[in-house]
Parts: C-alpha cells; sequence; structure tokens
C-alpha cells in the first residue's frame, strides 16, 4: 500500500536501514561522501567568530563561500580561513553576483584556482529583485564547467525539465530553490520538488527560501538528499540556536522520509479500541 | 636602479616595482598561497605566478575567499 511519500523514490531504492544504524545514513556527490545533509552559506552573520559557532552547531560538513576581489588597502584583513578551517570543512565557492555564463565560468576558475576544489556551485541570476536563476545562462554555464573538469551542483528553477537538462549537461546535484534567496518563504511548491526527485539520478538540494526548521524537515519529507541555507540561520535572533534546531530538523526530515509516512485519510480513524466501551 | 610600471589592480591603477606577479602579490601585503590571480583576463596558476612577468599596463584581479551563500 503507497502512499504519496512512498511515490517521491521506489520504495527499492531506499536504503535499509536498521533502528540503531542511523549514523549509516550517508549521501555521496561527484564521489565523496559527507553524513551530514545540511549545507551551510557563510554571508550576513555578525562577525567570524558567529559564523564559526554556527556551522560548528548546524553539523554542516560543507559550507559555500563567495569570491571577492581582496582589499588592497587593508590585505592583512582578518580573513574566513581563518575561522573556518578548509582542511575540516568543505569549501564550496559558489558563484554569488553573477549574472551572465562567463562571469560564473570565470568565477569558478578563480575559485579553483585560488583552493584546488573542483566541486562547486553554479548559480547565475536573472536579476538583482528577485535572484531567481536564468537557466539559459545557467545551462550553458554547465556544459562549459563540466567539460572543465568542475563538478557543478546547480541552483535552479524547481522545473522538472530543466532539472534533467541541467544533469544531462554535467550537474552533480540538482539544486532547486524552495523561494527566493533570503525570502524565507518556505518551499513554495511541493510538488515539483518532489517530482524533481523522483526523475533525477544525482542528489537533489533545496537551494534558497527555507526559513525554519519546519521548512528543512518538509524539503527532506519530500525525498531531497539535503537542504542548503544562509540567512535562515544567519538571520534568526539566535543563529547559534537556529543552527541547532536545523542540523535537528534535516535529521529528523530525513528520519521519517526513511521512515515511510503513513496514509493520510478524508476522515477519522480512532487509535483507541472500539471494543470493551464501557 | 628600480623603475616602476603603471599596472591595474582590482580596478585600481597603481605603481609597482615588482617584475613578477608573485612580486606584485607580495609586494601589496598578501600570500600568494591564499589568493587566485587573474592576469590580463587569463589565470594566473599558482605555480607560475613567480615566472609571470609583470609589465607596463597589465591588469590583474586578485581574489579570495569571503563569506557568502
Amino acid at each position: 500500500m503507497r502512499c504519496w511519500a512512498d511515490t517521491a523514490r521506489d520504495m527499492t531504492d531506499m536504503p535499509t536501514i536498521s533502528p540503531d544504524s542511523a549514523a549509516a545514513d550517508s549521501w555521496e556527490v561527484a564521489g565523496r561522501r559527507f553524513t551530514s545533509r545540511l549545507i551551510v552559506g557563510t554571508g550576513k552573520y555578525k562577525d567570524f567568530e558567529q559564523n564559526a559557532a554556527a556551522v560548528e552547531a548546524s553539523g554542516a560538513e560543507i559550507v559555500t563561500v563567495a569570491v571577492r576581489r581582496v582589499n588592497i588597502s587593508d590585505p592583512n584583513q582578518p580573513v574566513l580561513m581563518d575561522y573556518i578551517d578548509p582542511k575540516k570543512i568543505t569549501y564550496l565557492p559558489n558563484t554569488a553576483g553573477c549574472f551572465t555564463a562567463d562571469d560564473a565560468i570565470r568565477t569558478l576558475r578563480l575559485a579553483r584556482e585560488a583552493g584546488g576544489w573542483d566541486l562547486v556551485k553554479l548559480e547565475v541570476l536573472g536579476e538583482a529583485r528577485t535572484l531567481y536563476p536564468d537557466m539559459r545562462e545557467t545551462l550553458k554555464a554547465t556544459e562549459v564547467l563540466a567539460k572543465e573538469g568542475f563538478k557543478p551542483m546547480v541552483y535552479c528553477v524547481d522545473d522538472p525539465i530543466a532539472a534533467k537538462q541541467l544533469e544531462e549537461a554535467g550537474a552533480v546535484a540538482i539544486m532547486p530553490l524552495g523561494a527566493p534567496i533570503g525570502s524565507g518563504l518556505g518551499i513554495q511548491n511541493k510538488v515539483t520538488i518532489r517530482l524533481i526527485v523522483e526523475g533525477a539520478s544525482v542528489p537533489v538540494l533545496v537551494d534558497a527560501g527555507v526559513g525554519t526548521a519546519s521548512e528543512a524537515a518538509q524539503a527532506m519529507e519530500l525525498g531531497c538528499d539535503g537542504v542548503l541555507m544562509n540567512t535562515a540561520i544567519a538571520e534568526a535572533k539566535d543563529p547559534i540556536r537556529m543552527a541547532r534546531a536545523m542540523k535537528h530538523a534535516v535529521l529528523a526530515g530525513r528520519d521519517a522520509y526513511l521512515a515511510g509516512r503513513m496514509q493520510q485519510r478524508k476522515y477519522a480513524d480512532p487509535s483507541s479500541p472500539l471494543a470493551g466501551l464501557i | 636602479m628600480s623603475e616602476s610600471i603603471s599596472i591595474t589592480v582590482n580596478g585600481e591603477t597603481r605603481r609597482s616595482s615588482a617584475t613578477t606577479v608573485a612580486g606584485l602579490v607580495r609586494e601589496i601585503g598578501l600570500k600568494p598561497e591564499k589568493v587566485a590571480v587573474e592576469h590580463n583576463g587569463e589565470i594566473a596558476p599558482r605555480s607560475t605566478l613567480e615566472d609571470v612577468p609583470l609589465k607596463e599596463g597589465d591588469q590583474l584581479e586578485i581574489v579570495h575567499f569571503v563569506g557568502g551563500g
């Protein structure tokens, strides 16, 4: 008896998790294995200390970073790498602020040169107001990057066809937005996220729009392999606490998904026996 | 006799007496291993920075990682 959540991936695809092997759940992207399914950004924090503490509380093993010009007039400013060790945490360079494929490709070539990493996050934006992805430029950039040996995790619209095209072009992960970047509006279209999960052969992570813990759990219950977020943690009143909440939310959502949820009913079905009433 | 040349770094013109890109990076006060350099529109691999000559009018972008989403 299958319920709607079961169709997200064929039940036979799901790993058998025995009750005490929760630690065995892991995921793989571009041949790299990770335990944490939460990726966090490093922007908008009060300072590097708070940023580092939030990353620690979140349990994230991957953080996104931006590539920007060095401040020539103050070259000895403290840098992110002094607070979040790239040898312990995987740095995922992004292309935030890029509105063309050429800019994004150029940025990632520089990022690879600076850090030696080929696992990268590609985002090519269409406009500043909505920060919605420009899918035409995104697809172009994905093709070029894949040919140059990059492993792009690609920020995209929640369109199942576009997701497939990106995968065919060489995306190592599909990262549909739940709602606009920084909006905290949550997962606006559960149907399309589920369709993308069903059709993908690479990991799917909701990237953008998550605002609070239940929304992260929701993404995981839809069958996503992970969630990527920045503002939800950085702009919470207590970012460290929210980071912890998100860690639990992702774990809870993943367990709920693997547990196979109950079927929904239109009406009631009592939990207590009807026989033996006094 | 140390001549200085005029180059553009991160959009600003400046004078430099460095003769190689690595020399320029150090002259600015940066560590070559913490940055990436684009020299006249092309990535300058870190291993070549000591060998790439700096010339009058060169345009460079020097970047590093900062916080971002």
